[in-house]
């Protein structure tokens, strides 16, 4: 049965009908709210591809059914971190590193960075590398990427 | 004229769009009354198809249609993906069909498509088509499947042979015969799929009204399918679009072309609707194609100052169940054993065999890197059994430079004499043993290995073969905005190619890379176009757009000179203005000079220049250019847990000039990482009846943040006399040490142990097995 449900995407409202209550989240921010920072990777919450952030938590959004999500949880999208005018400290930093090959990985990789920052405004590379080890890139850019975050976090 | 961008750290013009969450990937494709699709997919291995009913499948409220292989026959003119690359070795022909029809040969072959509303009721639909199947034996493993009394992989096929050829030039028995020494390998090299982060895609329209089928794919090859679409549908060329959007990583298997980019546009056309699918993880490990299985038995002949005169052996290929590229994966393996020694006579046998596993194409490396590992790894023999230093057995056998160019007395897969065109061998592997410390580390060795921990050096070198030919087309257009257009059949997967055209055509324009704009992967804006596989696009794009920016240059300072009145010897080009170099001020736009040329009714064109600002070139090369370098690991093996640590890694590399710095050493690095992978983490595994048993990231593991080590990057530059850019090609060839380099030092940190490393990849489970499997050797051999 059809549901409709309306959610706080990167401060504004997003209404969504689903057919099932437990459609992924990452589906209804792609489909219904047309944001195409978060993507679909592997559908099992095990490349990172579609972080999000709930309430400042990363979130796999792929296996985060909406039924789970509520009106007045804040989501944010890579879209709501920056733009190409005002971009995100992080955002710069993977540019003035080339941390970005094909980019698909990247939001994933810049969502869940910017998550842990919060927590660890001034990580060591070895907590880096810890905290970004279930995000997959197959580029092979994992050093440029530890190497923005330390950047970043050092802006 | 100074060169501004080629050379330099320009940074790309792909990242704002991609770190903004701006980026167009095959997902984000979108038009109006879009119908989703899902396939039907073989469970099994091998099976007859006995019946299909999609009657409940249809009944599902928001199901448009499920087509099977019969709805398709009457808009196909070739009713299968006839694709395999030309060669004499073939011994049998197995194209795949669109969708199966009477028989499935490996797990997740697609037997039917469900179109619906959305892709949630598609894949709830397709678990209601009924597909009675009558299950046949299914065969995995390639050494069994080339035996006599195999069963095959196809009903009514006379065997599994699909191929077989020699690789040979010199009098290899009489090498081996009058030799010293003959050391003789087995070896299993194992290589798992590409696994880009995105999976694969296609999105179809039919517009009845222009007749005509434009198709949105993650293909690293659009022209190729355009081409194949149209044999398939027996339509023209006018008829058939298709796109590449932004391509969330190739590594290799989206070069091919796939059933379901035949499927999905003919599903279109009968439906008179948008259809898009885009590819599941579980689908990518079941139905894209990957590398597997080679079995390499080979020997080497040396004399006693460890000099080669021979190498000899066989190698069987595992080529899965249907040909989705041809022999070349197995062709360049053969081809690459050799090439960056002095081998007097080689002779390699080599058979494909087919198995009931998904078909097996090109992975970042194609094959070459299992070339250089069968060599290293008989190097490395040579070494331990003479009893001389790992790299002195090298350098004793290594091309050396002043005999380049050279000629290997092999022929290219295509016929053509393979020399070797540039590059100093010896050299690259003293810089990486100089920056990996080779001399002093016995002493670090012993010191770590007295206070009980294993630490090793390995090394290897490679000759990669790059930048496959004949051409990459390439257009630049100047037009009335003053932008610079460059259109090339080349492809954009993740490795920089816009930035690297851009950065090659600023060049003639003042450097402005903001003034520039790239198509790249649309047929409708190039006729012509091979596309990115073969680390081949700067070599071959690239010259051709530079040889086609030169000419634009000309063409638009004589434009200048005419409207500016003054000499053309006077100008130059900066900032988007044609100017006068000694007095700035006298200038004309880019947009101006563009307009001057575009025609204005009754008005003549500035004396005798011809209409429009646009130059193409195909610059034509069949002889690859050889990049080449050196890679040296050291490890640290945990005797209890079997982990492996790399604690240093050091690529030498030569891929010519380098067009920016930053690209490449991402790109060497990228592939290194892959190579790290394969060598210690990829397996991709099938139970007896042909079942995947690591079909999720999960079970299948790539490397993480937590693995990758530092990675050092040397360079040489020595230019390739075989393009006007003299550059090699980057993309593949970090991947060619790693697993070599990798295999050596642990043989070398467990050298107390007399552990044998013969396989790639190795696991923990595997290096704590070959510790016990020595150790019991030497008790058999020493009880006491």
């Amino acid at each position: 049965m059809a549901t409709t449900k309306t959610l706080r995407v990167n401060g504004k409202a997003v209404t969504a009908t689903v057919d099932d209550p437990a459609t992924p989240l990452l589906y209804v921010l792609r489909n219904d709210a047309g944001l195409h920072g978060p993507r679909f990777g592997c559908g099992l919450g095990q490349c990172g591809s579609c972080t999000v952030h709930i309430n400042g938590e990363p979130v796999r959004s792929c296996t985060r059914p909406l039924s789970s999500v509520g009106a007045r949880d804040e989501i944010v999208t890579l879209e709501g971190l920056g733009t190409k005018e005002k971009p995100h400290k992080l955002q710069t930093a993977f540019i003035e590193e080339q941390a970005v090959q094909c980019g698909y990985c990247i939001n994933g990789m810049i969502m869940q960075a910017a998550a842990f920052l919060k927590k660890n405004p001034k990580p060591s590379v070895p907590e880096i590398k810890t905290a970004m080890q279930n995000n997959l890139c197959r580029c092979g850019t994992h050093m440029r990427i530890v190497r923005a975050i330390k950047r970043a976090s050092e802006a | 004229m100074s060169l501004r961008t080629f050379g330099n750290r320009v940074g790309r013009i792909e990242d704002p769009a991609l770190l903004t969450g701006k980026g167009r990937f095959i997902d984000d494709i979108k038009w109006p009354e879009l119908a989703h699709a899902a396939f039907v997919r073989s469970p099994f291995g091998h099976a007859a198809i006995t019946a299909i009913d999609t009657s409940a499948a249809l009944e599902v409220p928001g199901v448009f249609a499920v087509y099977t292989a019969a709805d398709f026959a009457p808009l196909l003119k070739i009713d299968r993906l006839i694709v395999g690359l030309p060669s004499p070795a073939y011994r049998q022909d197995v194209n795949r069909p669109v969708l199966a029809k009477d028989e499935v040969v490996h797990v997740g072959e697609p037997v039917a498509i469900v179109i619906a509303k959305n892709r949630y009721i598609a894949e709830d639909a397709a678990a209601l088509v009924n597909v009675d199947y009558e299950i046949l034996p299914a065969i995995g493993d390639a050494r069994a499947a080339l035996e006599k009394a195999s069963p095959t992989v196809h009903r009514g096929a006379p065997h599994n042979l699909l191929a077989e050829f020699d690789v040979a030039y010199g009098d290899v028995a009489r090498a081996f015969a009058g030799a010293p020494h003959v050391f003789r390998e087995t070896l299993w090299q194992h290589r798992g799929g590409g696994h880009s982060l995105e999976c694969r895609g296609a999105v179809a329209r039919y517009d009845a009204n222009e007749e005509r089928l434009t198709l949105f794919s993650s293909t690293q090859t659009p022209h190729t399918a355009m081409r194949l679409l149209c044999d398939m549908l027996g339509w023209d060329e006018h008829r058939v679009r298709v796109i590449t959007p932004d391509v969330g990583g190739g590594f290799g298997p989206k070069l091919i072309f796939y059933p379901e980019d035949v499927a999905v546009p003919l599903a279109a056309i009968l439906l008179q609707r948008p259809v898009k699918w885009v590819e599941d993880r579980r689908e990518h490990f079941v139905a894209t194609t990957q590398e597997r299985d080679q079995f390499w038995d080979v020997e080497i002949a040396v004399d006693s100052e460890a000099r080669i005169l021979g190498v000899r052996g066989t190698l069987i290929h595992e080529h899965g169940a249907y040909t989705a590229r041809g022999v070349n994966l197995p062709y360049e393996s053969a081809q690459t054993v050799t090439l960056a020694y002095e081998v007097p006579a080689y002779h390699l046998g080599v058979k494909l065999a087919l198995t009931n596993k998904v078909p097996v194409t090109p992975v970042r490396g194609a094959g070459q890197p299992q070339g250089a590992f069968a060599m290293e790894r008989l190097l490395d023999r040579v070494a331990r059994e003479l009893r001389i230093d790992r790299a002195e057995v090298r350098r004793r056998n290594l091309v050396a430079a002043e005999k380049m160019p050279y000629a290997k007395p092999l022929k290219s897969r295509g016929g053509m004499q393979v020399v070797l065109d540039s590059g100093n061998y010896p050299e690259m592997q003293r810089m990486v043993l100089d920056a990996v410390g080779w001399d002093d580390f016995r002493a670090r060795q012993l010191a770590a290995r007295a206070s009980g921990r294993y630490i090793g050096l390995g090394l290897a070198n490679f000759v990669k073969g790059t930048g496959r030919g004949p051409f990459e087309p390439v257009t630049v257009r100047l037009g009335p905005s003053g932008k610079i257009h460059i259109m090339t059949g080349a492809a954009a997967m993740g490795q920089s190619t816009k930035t690297m055209l851009a950065q090659i055509v600023a060049d003639q324009f003042g450097g402005a890379m903001d003034n520039i704009v790239v198509t790249a992967g649309d047929t409708a804006v190039i006729p012509m176009g091979m596309g990115g596989f073969n680390s081949r696009q700067a070599v071959m794009a690239g010259s051709s757009a530079h040889l086609a920016a030169v000419k634009l240059r000309e063409k638009t300072i004589a434009i200048g000179a005419k409207l500016l009145n003054v000499s053309i010897d006077e100008l130059d080009i900066d900032a988007g203005f044609v100017h006068v170099r000694a007095r700035p001020k006298i200038a004309a736009s880019l947009g101006d000079i563009a307009r001057s040329v575009a025609g204005i009714p009754g008005l003549a064109l500035p004396g005798g220049i011809a209409p429009g600002l646009e130059t193409s070139e195909a610059f034509v090369r069949d002889e690859m250019a050889f990049a080449n370098g050196a890679g040296a690991a050291e490890v640290e093996v945990d005797t209890e847990t079997g982990e492996v640590v790399i604690r240093k890694f050091v690529i030498a590399h030569d891929c010519g000039r380098v067009i920016n710095p930053m690209i490449v050493d991402g790109q060497i690095i990228g592939a290194a990482a892959h190579g790290i992978g394969n060598a210690l983490f990829e397996w991709m595994g099938f139970d007896a009846d042909c079942q995947p048993i690591t079909a999720t990231l999960a079970d299948y593991i790539l490397i993480t943040s937590t693995e990758t080590p530092h990675i050092e990057v040397l360079h040489m530059e020595s230019p390739s006399p075989l393009n006007p850019l003299g550059v090699k090609g980057v993309g593949e060839c970090g991947v060619m040490p790693s697993a070599p380099a990798i295999m050596s030092a642990i043989e070398d940190a467990l050298s107390p142990f007399g552990v044998k490393i013969t396989r790639t990849p190795i696991m923990p489970s595997e290096i704590l097995a070959a510790i016990h499997a020595a150790r019991r050797e030497k008790l058999r051999a020493d009880p006491l």
